[in-house]
């Protein structure tokens, strides 16, 4: 199985990532090897195994629903590299 | 050809709980922007959400109310997509195993009763609000990051916008019964998004749906619906197919508008989340959960037409908001006649409600009140008549009852004497009533009475004002 320039471009996309062609050329080589070798692990037969719906094998894990205080308006907005209005600003979002 | 409307709805659902989902940061409504925030919703690196207990409680509830089977295990999942009101970056929702799977709700239209089925319920975050109030940018609240939210999925089991209307007001109803959350439309706690698609009547395979999201009124969910139909069966009788797309609904201007196409969309990206452990629930909380549950509006709907033999309509117009229900129940706590008190609330309160502009959370009236006014109807002190501008009074004044009919002297006129003044002056003056009963026509006997009720400002205890009136009459015949 290998990667086309299709595939490294549209996940480029979803992912905000822009590429030359020439990068986008290597990314599917390398990408592609990596999951040629993870390929590998279908040679197991895992038909006896039940399928891992999570990682840790930890449960229940809650808070009580109580409130403790957070952050200032302007503790918030500290590091924001722009703000008005006690908001983060953004460049302009249409709808 | 005939057409028919499919219609299927992704109900959100902000939950009650004091604090967020993932931190402890309150969920309240309308506060200053960006005050209820903390590094877990600001999505800052590095950080550990914790999920709340009381939303794993909540949801299933809502999702035995709904008649849904819960999980025993149940994972969170992340929901990746770029947009600024989403600080993480991803949406921290339920993929695959969601919390509640399988549930109806049983419809009635027109008669017709009518099962719609409830796919899933998950649990999910809120997103912030972006507004668009800047020169030259958009401006981003995150109080509402991390809302506790549960989506619910149905089946694309409607057929028509009225059958939408009454599925969504029942959900509704339902929810706020279970008091998972104050289901506050207004205010955003309930949004509706409608699935859409037309088929030729009959036909197996349903046509390509398009999707309205964020209907915040029952009002504007018929207006979507009616458009949104209307313009696809206009597109397939010209002969274009439906593109499959996001609209967006605008009340203002009561029409629908493409907002991006499904193909170049979304690709979200699901995977677990690693920061959060699976939910796992055995049988003994979900039975806690279930006696946990107050009684649902079907249930109360037959226990008041057994218990207080109320006729059907009745009990259901009362049950249909948790809140007239509890207003109903503790009046008949104090003043055990439930057809009065039913025929008070469906008949005269809508009426003053409407005047003032006020819901039924609001409604100023208290059932102590309303005890106390049908207490003075019943034992005569006023008539009923009176009793309706005493109730507008308690509206409008606050006061009870008994301080608005002494402060504004509306107690009945039972003392005979001056009744008999009054009625000796009227019989004098109307000659032709006397003449009228001589001829046999009763009905005059009617016409008196109704003087009387007049020259008395309808303080004449009805009653006791016919008797005189006979007294008088016969004098002349």
């Amino acid at each position: 199985m290998s990667l086309t320039r299709e595939d490294v471009s549209y996940v480029a996309d979803l992912a905000r990532l822009e590429f030359s062609d020439a990068e986008v050329l290597s990314l599917a080589e390398d990408l592609g090897a990596v999951l040629d070798y993870a390929e590998t692990l279908n040679k197991l037969d895992t038909s006896a195994v039940k399928p891992t719906e999570h990682v840790l094998p930890v449960q229940n894990v809650f808070r009580e629903d109580e409130i403790k205080p957070g952050l200032s308006n302007e503790e918030a907005l500290s590091n924001a590299p722009d703000s008005e209005a006690g908001c983060f600003k953004v460049p302009p979002v249409l709808e | 050809m005939e057409y028919e409307i499919v219609i299927g709805m992704e109900i959100h659902v902000e939950l009650q709980t004091k604090s967020k989902i993932f931190c402890s940061c309150p969920t309240e409504f309308g506060q200053d922007e960006n005050t209820h925030v903390c590094p877990i919703c600001l999505g800052m690196p590095g950080v550990l959400p914790v999920l709340n207990e009381k939303v794993v409680e909540y949801a299933t509830m809502a999702g035995l109310a709904l008649n849904c089977e819960i999980a025993h295990f149940s994972k969170m999942d992340r929901k990746n997509y770029f947009y600024p009101d989403l600080p993480k970056a991803y949406q921290t929702s339920q993929f695959d195993l969601p919390i509640c799977t399988g549930g109806l709700v049983e419809i009635e239209v027109d008669g017709v009763k009518k099962d719609i089925g409830i796919t899933r319920i998950h649990i999910e975050e809120d997103a912030g609000k972006l507004l668009h109030e800047s020169a030259d940018g958009s401006l981003v609240d995150v109080n509402r990051c991390g809302v506790p939210l549960i989506e619910i999925v149905t089946e694309p089991d409607m057929r028509s916008a009225e059958e939408a209307r009454v599925f969504a007001e029942k959900v509704r109803n339902i929810l706020e019964y279970t008091g998972v959350s104050d289901c506050k439309m207004q205010e955003g706690s309930m949004r509706f998004d409608v699935n859409l698609s037309i088929m030729e009547k009959g036909a197996k395979e349903y046509g390509t749906r398009t999707e309205m999201k964020n209907l915040n009124s029952f009002r504007s969910l018929v207006r979507a619906v009616a458009y949104e139909s209307k313009r696809q069966i206009i597109e397939l009788k010209k002969g274009h197919r439906i593109i499959q797309e996001t609209r967006k609904w605008d009340d203002t201007k009561g029409v629908s508008s493409s907002l991006r196409s499904k193909e170049e969309a979304h690709d979200y990206r699901y995977f677990p989340e690693p920061d959060l452990v699976p939910i796992v629930l055995d049988e003994a909380y979900i039975e806690a959960m279930k006696k946990a549950l107050p009684e649902l509006p079907e249930a109360k709907k037959t226990r008041y037409i057994e218990e207080y033999q109320l006729p059907e309509y009745d009990a259901g117009v009362l049950t249909a908001s948790g809140v007239t229900a509890r207003f109903f129940e503790e009046t008949v706590a104090l003043y055990n006649e439930p057809k009065q008190i039913s025929n008070w609330l469906m008949v005269e309160v809508p009426p003053l409600l409407k005047e003032l502009e006020l819901s039924m959370e609001e409604i100023p009236l208290k059932p102590t009140q309303l005890a106390e006014l049908l207490e003075l109807v019943k034992d005569g002190t006023i008539s009923g008549s009176i009793g309706k501008k005493v109730l507008s009074d308690v509206f409008k004044t606050g006061q009870n009852p008994k301080v608005i009919v002494e402060k504004e002297g509306l107690a009945q006129m039972s003392d005979t004497g001056e009744l008999e003044g009054i009625i000796e002056e009227i019989v004098k003056n109307q000659p032709k009533s006397i003449e009228d009963i001589k001829a046999g026509n009763e009905k005059a006997y009617g016409f008196l009475t109704g003087q009387v009720m007049k020259a008395t400002k309808g303080q004449a205890n009805p009653q006791v004002a016919n008797e005189i009136i006979r007294k008088v009459v016969a004098k002349y015949l």
